[in-house]
Order: C-alpha cells, then structure tokens, then sequence
C-alpha cells in the first residue's frame, strides 16, 4: 500500500489492469526484476486506460505485489468491519454522466449497455423533473440473492452484492428479480475478449476481481468497485464525478466523502431529508438519495446531453 | 349412438381389439408428418448451435426482456403436462371408468412436454455446461432449486404411470413375435419380458400404480405452482400476485385436456379407433373443459379486475398495455379463442361432437400459448423505473428467428416423442380395454 502513494492513480489503475488481465503469469518469481527484461516475442493485446488496444511484449507483464490475492471464499466474505453505503445527491446532478462513462469504462461494460443509469425522473405531472443517477443498491435484503438458484449473486459482510462470473448460470432470474433494474447481462462477447484480449486469462485469475468481471453468458451489474475499496480507494462513478453528487464511505464510521467533501453520513442524511428508493419493497438499500432541493444546477442544463446521446 | 357401440364393443374378442390397438406402421401421410417434424427439429437445432456459438445476443431478449418465448414455452410445457396427473390419477381416484382409452394418450403428453420443458430451459440459460453448479452450489431458497426437484420428481412419476401400466400389454405384443419387425421385439423383451402376468405380480404392480396416483396429485400441483412463483416471487407488476399458483394451475389443466382432446381426434381418425375412442368420450371431455374453462375464467378474472379496479401507478401502465395498447389484440385472442368461444361451443351438445371438439382443443391450446407469452413478456416492458440509457432494440421485444425455431423445434419435437411412442407401443391399453370389456360383457349377461 505504502508505495502505492506515490505512483500517479492512471498509472496505477494501468498496471492493475494488467494484472488483472494477465493473472496466468503470477508465477514469475521476482516481481522487481525490471531491468532484466527478456524480450520473449509473444506479444499480446491489452486495453489500455484510454480505451486503445496496445500490444505489448509478455516480458513486461508482472504481478503487483500490494495488491493482495484472495481466493474466491476471501473474497464472497468482502472487507471485515466495514459497511458501505453510498449517498447520491440529486440537487448536485446535471446529467453529465461522467460516472456512467468511468464506471463502462472501467468494467469493460458491453457498449449500449451501463451499470449506471442517470434517468430523467418525472414523478408526476405538475411535479418537479430531477435527474437521478442508479446504480446497484446493494440491498440488505437483496430480492437477486433471494432468489439465485447456486449462490453466484451473494451479500459480503461489508454489504456489497456481488456477482460470481465464474458460477453464474445464466438463468436471469435475478433480473427479473430486481426492482431497480440495475443489473445487465453479457448477452455476447464481452468487450475484453472481442477486442483481442482472452477471458481465459481472467478465468485463471484468483486475484480480487476474480468475482466480479465480465463473462459471456453471465449477469453484471454495479459492484461499489471491489478492488478500489479494498485499496482504501473510491468507487469510479464517485472519483468522476465534477459536481460530487456521489458520496460513499463506511455507515460503521458513519461517513461518506466525494473525494472533496467528507461528511457525517447521520447528519448528512437528518439535515437534507436522506431517503431510499422503492422503500415499501422491504429491500433496504444501501443506497440512500438527497432530495433535488435547492439544486445547483436547473434540470433543462442536462436535457442537452439527452438529446445527445440517444438516437 | 353410443349405448350402440358399448354394446358391439362388447361382443369384440380379445383378439380382434389387440388386432385393432397393436401399433401400426406409419402409411404415407405418417412418413410426412414424421418427416415435417424432424426437419422442424433440426432447424431448431441448428438454431441453438448458433445461439451456442455467438451466445444469447441472437435472440430477441435484451436486459429489460430478460425472459422471452423460451420461457413462455416452457411454462406451456409444464402447463400441458400436468394433464397426466387430471385423466390417469384424479380419474382413477374418482373411479371414472370411461377414462381408461385415454389414460396413456394422457401420460404421454405429460412425459413429452415435462422432456421438452427441462430441455428448454437449458437453452434459455447462458451458461448450460455449467449446470451441473445446480448440484455443486444449489440453494433451497431458490424457487428454481425447488423446480428441478419437483420437475425431476413429476417427471419419474410420469413415467412410471406411463411404464407400469404398459406391462400386460407388452407381454400380450411379445406373444405375437411374428407379427412384429425385429426391432419391435428387441424393444418389448428388454422392457417387459420378466412380466409374466402373475397374480402376484399384478398385485405388487396394481398397487404401485395406486400410490403412484396419489402421488402425482401434489407433485403435480407443485411443478405448476412453483413455476407460477417463478414470476410472483419478484415485485413486478403482473407478476406479484397471489392468486398466481392457483391461476396456472387451472390454465394448465384446461391446455392439457385441450391438448388430449386433439390427440384423441387425431389418433381416432388416423387409426380407426372409433370403437374406443368413442363420441361419447368427446362428450365426456367436453363437459371437463367447460368447466376447466370456466375455472381459468374465473382466475383470469380475478388476476385482471382486482388490480385494474385499483389501477396501481406500475399496474396500470402494464394493464393499459394489455386491454387497449401493444398486446391488447394477442390479449384478446387468448382470452376470447383460449376460453370464451370454447366455453359457448362446447355448452352445446353438437360443439361436443368430436370434430367440433377437435376445433376447440386447438383453440384452446394454441390461446394457451399465447396466453403464456402475455404472461411473461409484457410484464417486463413495465419495469418500476423508467427504461432510458438504452439502445432502442432493448425496449421492444419480438423473437427472433433463431428463438422461433428452437420454440417451433422443441414443439416438433415434443409431438415426435408421441408419434414415436405410437408407432411402438399401443396408444390404447389394450389389457386394460380386454378386461374391461369381459366385465362389461359379465355385466350384461348378468342383468339379462
């Protein structure tokens, strides 16, 4: 962790990808041995940060020795003590979708499809139109969970509701299952395999996205960013975001941050009237909405947008 | 009419009704139907092979319309399949007797469509190699964990009440070896040639079908209700209800007497079976499916008014879509072709007559298709948060090709597992009939 700091985040998030990618090469011995690198002349494809396939040589691909490697049951138990909880504030979103690009981006999200969702709420007639970002609420009584049939969706202790690629059947009924909507499914080749990339070598990976990446013919949704939260980092949709709407931190500690702000999630909530969505389901999520109350931006700022991106 | 032929019924020997019931070869018009329905199979086969290859991207399904006509078939599968359980084992408890011509043509709709079900819901899955996690992983508290057992279950039961009964009659095809082609008599002596047709061995069989009856009824109900909670487990208007276990119970046994219906028409014809299959077992059917429709009417009724008195913000957009908007012509045709029409032709006495009664049972099985696919799909069009950052294909659905032709496949299929069934086993229990048919004659000359 401790050198970690002093690496630039990109540079970093690039080598974790290759990690992540290449976990098959975790055998080589000696992760510091960077000056005696010997030219093997097999080359291979990798996504770069920037959304380009590179190819590089196999000889540059080394393990991350601070990123820990947990095995599957490691990492369905999630992160001790803690309890994450996000708070997303409705008067600070105009519909940028900063969060929704990082957050496809960084999970290699199958184009047209997203994790999160930044929809144009209207709840009734004569009332107020407000645009409200959705993710995973990663409830504390997920209806997904309840219902998968080999335990591939599960909760962590920490509360995040995962998914487990590898175990996953298919089936869909967590879909269906699902009030908000949140999760997708790889109804193709993913990204990373079509792009020239292999899944197999994310197949053989034991390392912390073991649990939670693409796989054709698997469910995906959001995941509160498993691996950055691990790192003490915040989830991308939260880092990406210029207007801070979102806020997500530990209910145990009882604060949340935006990166720029940090605040008592109790008071947070008690003095802008906090709330969760679909609350008379009984799911209780994980998370919580501010009301689009005195609001920085007027709702028709995100209109242009909209129009847009959709066809 | 019908006294006429019970009576000449009678007089025939034991001979002359195996002659009449031991299964046919295919004539020509046989070889064509068997032929379309191969073909028709493997079309859909090449279908999945594709959808294997490229993954579930090929079908119409998108993330709003997760479930699409494979699992609408499938729901129809399991609908039709319970008729096994109605003709052999609620008959038998209710001591019907005129059921007997018309309990294997039953059982074995029931163990085709049970097959055809578990096999279509391995293509609606994405990952089918790795099923075998049910085992490794399965979690009781999935309502999917308690389908595979109680289809599983239903499945063996169905069986056995298929095989058990069939015994006496194989000795009666391996006593007549000449007769048959060779491999006819491979099959026989493998499956039935310890049956010697003992007292004792009647006993033990008599009474494994007896508890095997039993059995069935709850199993049974059970692989209805459990697939109806696949859909009323979740939140989603038109799915979350309560009345839904017993609302498909009741449309299932209605397909399923439809769905027999048709087979009694179509075998009697094909085969001559008038002498068996007479018009007054339409007449008999045709009572039953009245009043099975009028049961389903009434579930119907109470699944669409109660919420569209209410109209519920989520309910009303779905329901709108059901009575007035995008499925409102499918909406109807089910209800009016799958349950109304049905229930004013077979009031009548002539709408029970056996080619009106064929009519019917194809409508009331093909609005009972229909009826599934309103069941699941328009559901998911009306998720609780509005459909928006998607591409325009995902608020839509309508099947692909390659979905049609495993559906139109699996169909074929299921029906060439009967056709099958008929040409090697006879579709009448001709034992059965010849026992029957003794006591009937006993009877007669009796009361003289």
């Amino acid at each position: 962790m401790k050198n970690n700091n002093n690496i630039p985040r990109r540079d970093f998030l690039f080598t974790g990808l290759l990690t992540a990618a290449l976990g098959g090469c975790n055998d080589k011995k000696n992760p510091f041995a960077q000056d005696e690198v010997v030219l093997t002349g097999e080359k291979v494809k990798l996504l770069s940060v920037d959304g380009e396939v590179i190819e590089i040589d196999k000889a540059f691909l080394k393990p991350i020795p601070d990123v820990p490697h947990l095995t599957n049951a490691e990492e369905r138990e999630g992160i001790p003590g803690k309890k994450f909880v996000m708070v997303i504030d409705l008067a600070r979103c105009k519909n940028l979708r900063k969060c929704q690009s990082a957050c496809n981006h960084m999970h290699q999200v199958h184009p047209g499809q997203n994790w999160i969702k930044v929809l144009g709420m209207e709840d009734a007639d004569h009332t107020a139109p407000y645009w409200q970002p959705t993710t995973c609420m990663h409830c504390d009584e997920p209806p997904c969970v309840k219902v998968c049939p080999v335990d591939a969706t599960f909760k962590r202790q920490d509360g995040i509701v995962l998914i487990d690629n590898e175990r996953c059947i298919g089936c869909r009924f967590c879909m269906a299952a699902c009030p908000y909507s949140a999760r997708v499914f790889n109804w193709e080749e993913t990204l990373m395999a079509s792009q020239g990339g292999s899944e197999e070598h994310h197949h053989h990976n034991s390392g912390p996205t073991s649990v939670a990446h693409q796989v054709k013919g698997t469910v995906g949704k959001c995941d509160f960013c498993p691996e950055m939260t691990r790192q003490g980092e915040l989830p991308h949709c939260v880092s990406a975001c210029p207007n801070g709407v979102f806020m997500f931190g530990d209910l145990n500690e009882d604060t949340v941050t935006n990166g720029a702000e940090t605040f008592r999630f109790s008071e947070l909530i008690k003095d802008k009237a906090g709330y969760r969505l679909m609350e008379d389901l009984g799911t209780k999520p994980s998370v919580y909405y501010l009301p689009p109350v005195n609001r920085n931006f007027p709702y028709e700022s995100g209109l242009e947008k909209e129009t847009g991106d959709e066809k | 009419m019908s006294n006429l032929s019970t009576l000449t019924n009678g007089r025939r020997s034991a001979e002359q009704i195996t002659g009449d019931l031991v299964p046919q070869p295919f004539g020509k018009r046989g070889m064509i139907w068997v032929s379309v329905l191969i073909v028709l199979c493997l079309i859909g086969a090449f279908a999945y092979f594709r959808q294997l290859q490229e993954g579930l991207v090929v079908t119409g399904m998108r993330d709003y319309v997760s479930w699409g006509i494979y699992i609408s078939n499938f729901v129809f599968f399991v609908a039709i399949s319970l008729v096994g359980s109605l003709i052999t084992a609620i008959f038998r408890l209710a001591n019907v007797e005129w059921s007997t011509p018309l309990t294997r043509i039953a059982e074995i709709i029931a163990v085709s469509a049970i097959t055809f079900a578990s096999l279509i819901i391995i293509v609606d899955m994405g990952r089918p190699e790795r099923l075998y996690n049910l085992l490794l992983h399965g979690r009781l508290q999935s309502p999917i964990t308690w389908d595979v057992i109680v289809i599983t279950t239903y499945f063996f039961i169905s069986l056995l009440l298929l095989y058990l009964p069939l015994l006496p009659d194989l000795k009666i095809l391996n006593g007549q070896k000449t007769k048959n082609l060779p491999w006819q008599n491979k099959i026989y002596t493998f499956l039935g040639s310890f049956w010697k047709g003992s007292e004792e061995q009647f006993k033990i069989s008599e009474k494994a079908i007896s508890i095997l009856c039993i059995m069935i009824i709850p199993v049974a109900f059970c692989i209805h209700t459990v697939t109806s909670w696949l859909f009323a487990t979740t939140y989603r208007p038109g799915w979350d209800s309560t009345n839904f276990g017993a609302y498909f119970i009741s449309g299932a046994f209605l397909v399923g007497s439809g769905g027999v219906i048709v087979a009694m028409y179509v075998f009697r014809k094909y085969y001559h079976l008038e002498k068996y299959i007479t018009e007054l077992h339409f007449e008999k059917m045709g009572r039953i499916a009245v009043m099975l429709s009028l049961i389903y009417l009434y579930f119907n009724v109470n699944e669409y008014l109660v919420p569209a008195f209410k109209m519920k913000k989520s309910e009303a957009a779905h329901l709108e879509e059901l009575f007035t908007g995008e499925f409102s012509l499918m909406f109807w045709f089910a209800i009016l072709v799958g349950m109304i029409i049905p229930i004013f032709v077979m009031l009548f006495k002539a709408g029970r007559k056996p080619f009106p009664m064929f009519i019917v049972g194809m409508m009331i099985v093909v609005g009972a298709w229909f009826k599934r696919y309103l069941i699941v799909t328009p559901t998911l069009l009306h998720p609780f948060l509005p459909m928006q950052n998607v591409p325009d294909n995902y608020m839509h659905y309508f099947p692909t090709w390659e979905e049609w032709a495993i559906t139109i496949g699996s169909l074929a299929g299921a029906l060439l597992i009967i056709t099958f069934f008929v040409r090697i086993f006879p579709i009448i229990p001709i034992h059965e009939t010849i026992t029957e048919q003794h006591e009937k004659a006993e009877h007669i000359s009796v009361s003289k």
